[in-house]
């Protein structure tokens, strides 16, 4: 667009009114919020602080934090080794290993052998869970993940697991109930082929 | 004589260290102010295992953090100007004491609550004291040989300067109202007739606004600029001489109080309960502690006020000062004197 385009509307900033040149109404306004805001947290206890490790910071729930590994109602892991969290994951952190399910297990092929998520590579952007097509993997409250060594900071199936008995009475699995069949699903999706 | 002297230093040591005991809970002040502000509950931990409440403790863990902290000095500093520049920083502010009236002076006063009583060019000598203090900024920031540090260093030498005019114009209405430099003298004419801040409104306005320019505070802490200039001035500087600087800046708040309450809140004065003319013990105490609490509320309107407004741009900064306040200072000025002349004088 050339600089003489008719076209080209020029807007003007607002004309400040007098008091607002003068700036001292302006500044008093300015002073009465942040005098509600120190009265407020002087006087009423409005500070929306948390005093940490004595009062713990509930998240909202659809906070991102440290993964869990789901069980269903046999307490067996739900994970079906399909490896699309490991493909949708954008930093790579997923490493599965998977392998025939045991002959008691009729509902499924595959099981993950090995599940390790490497909780210092992650970026916590929920990814997995999106891709999960049977809800096995979530991602919970839990925002305090510390460790001494990068080691500890690699979490494998149990780990996965155990955090999935530490938070499931205070979060619950997202979808109680196991989502349709595969066969209803592509179904309902105009095939390319029709 | 000797007895003099030996009072003189008495109140040197006793002024010099309830101020820096008092800087040192400024600070956490200033955080806890911070803190309520922005929502939050600021530092209440130090001391708690002692049964301290509120964290009272803080400024002493702080102390001890700066005095305990290794002292790094770059290697490409110039060393005699980097040593001197915090030395000069806190002596200026501190020497502005000498003579501020910490509560009432005069013959018929038990005792005289300033270092140097009766001096008749106090103000002035205030004024000579806070330009002073930009030598130590400018030199911190020459010495440093960082560009930051010396572009901090720069808008500070331009900014005191610039402010300075307005800040003694501002002023000078009320000097010539009261007839007098000396503070004591200021006080005492307010103590009759009313308070400064109601005969001069304007004067009063200028002196807040250039004052917060000479502390270097919000809306006008340009030589610090953290977001900027990294840290400005003191860039380069660690462990005390970096307290040295902060130090000198919370002297500078409390003399300004100070000031202020002097020149425009009329001092020790509490209308129609306590006058010059009462002289005693009772009412000794009770006019300090009426100026200290004047002064603390003071201070926390200074917190009060950085917590509100934004750092003012370069530019606007200098606009403020040339184009707005100093005509403002001078026809202020001009009028006070006219009114001063035509009808104090034909009285």
């Amino acid at each position: 667009m050339r600089a003489d385009d008719p076209k080209l509307m020029r807007i003007e900033p607002p004309k400040l009114t007098l008091a607002e040149r003068f700036f001292l109404p302006q500044i008093a306004a300015g002073l009465g919020v942040t005098g509600r805001h120190v009265v407020g947290v002087a006087f009423q206890k409005k500070a929306i602080t948390v005093q940490y490790p004595e009062e713990q910071h509930v998240p909202s729930p659809n906070y991102r934090g440290v993964h869990r590994l789901n069980k269903d109602e046999h307490d067996r892991i739900k994970c079906v080794a399909c490896m699309l969290c490991a493909t949708a994951c954008p930093a790579h952190c997923i490493d599965i290993v998977g392998a025939s399910a045991p002959a008691s297990w009729p509902d499924r092929e595959k099981y993950p052998e090995s599940f390790v998520i490497d909780e210092l590579r992650c970026i916590y952007c929920g990814m997995c869970e999106e891709a999960c097509p049977v809800e096995a993997i979530e991602l919970t409250g839990l925002y305090d993940l510390t460790g001494l060594s990068r080691e500890q900071m690699i979490f494998d199936k149990t780990k996965l697991l155990s955090v999935f008995d530490a938070t499931k009475d205070a979060e619950p699995m997202k979808y109680a109930a196991p989502p349709a069949g595969p066969a209803a699903e592509t179904k309902m999706l105009p095939s390319p082929l029709d | 004589m000797l007895w003099v002297a030996i009072g003189i230093v008495l109140k040197i040591l006793v002024v010099v260290s309830i101020a820096l005991g008092t800087v040192a809970y400024l600070i956490y002040v200033e955080r806890k102010v911070a803190a309520y502000a922005q929502d939050r509950v600021g530092p209440n931990r130090a001391g708690k295992e002692l049964g301290i409440p509120f964290g009272l403790l803080q400024p002493l863990a702080d102390g001890a953090k700066m005095v305990l902290k290794e002292d790094v000095i770059p290697g490409y500093v110039s060393r005699p100007l980097y040593m001197l520049a915090p030395v000069i920083a806190i002596v200026a502010a501190m020497i502005g004491f000498a003579v501020v009236p910490f509560g009432p002076v005069g013959p018929n006063q038990i005792m005289n609550f300033q270092i140097a009583p009766n001096i008749n060019i106090g103000i002035l000598y205030v004024f000579a004291i806070g330009s002073l203090a930009v030598y130590g900024i400018i030199l911190a920031g020459w010495a440093s040989n960082n560009k930051y540090a010396f572009l901090g260093a720069l808008r500070s030498s331009a900014q005191l300067i610039s402010y300075e005019i307005p800040l003694a114009m501002s002023i000078l209405g009320m000097v010539l109202i009261a007839g007098s430099l000396d503070l004591n003298q200021i006080v005492n004419w307010q103590d009759r007739r009313v308070w400064g801040v109601f005969v001069q409104p304007i004067g009063f306005l200028l002196f807040l606004v250039s004052a917060f320019a000479e502390t270097n505070r919000l809306p006008f802490d340009l030589p610090e600029s953290e977001q900027e200039l990294v840290g400005g001035y003191h860039t380069e500087y660690s462990a005390m001489k970096f307290g040295m600087f902060f130090l000198g800046e919370y002297l500078h708040v409390i003399t300004v109080s100070y000031l202020t309450v002097i020149l425009f809140f009329g001092g020790w004065d509490l209308p129609f309960v306590l006058d010059q003319n009462q002289a005693g013990f009772v009412s000794a105490v009770f006019k300090v502690m009426v100026l200290l609490f004047k002064v603390a509320l003071m201070i926390l309107f200074i917190m009060w006020v950085r917590w509100t407004l934004p750092r003012f741009r370069y530019d606007q900064l200098m606009d403020l000062a040339w184009k707005s306040l100093i005509p403002l200072a001078l026809v202020n000025l001009v009028a006070t004197a006219a009114i001063v002349q035509l009808i104090y004088s034909s009285r």
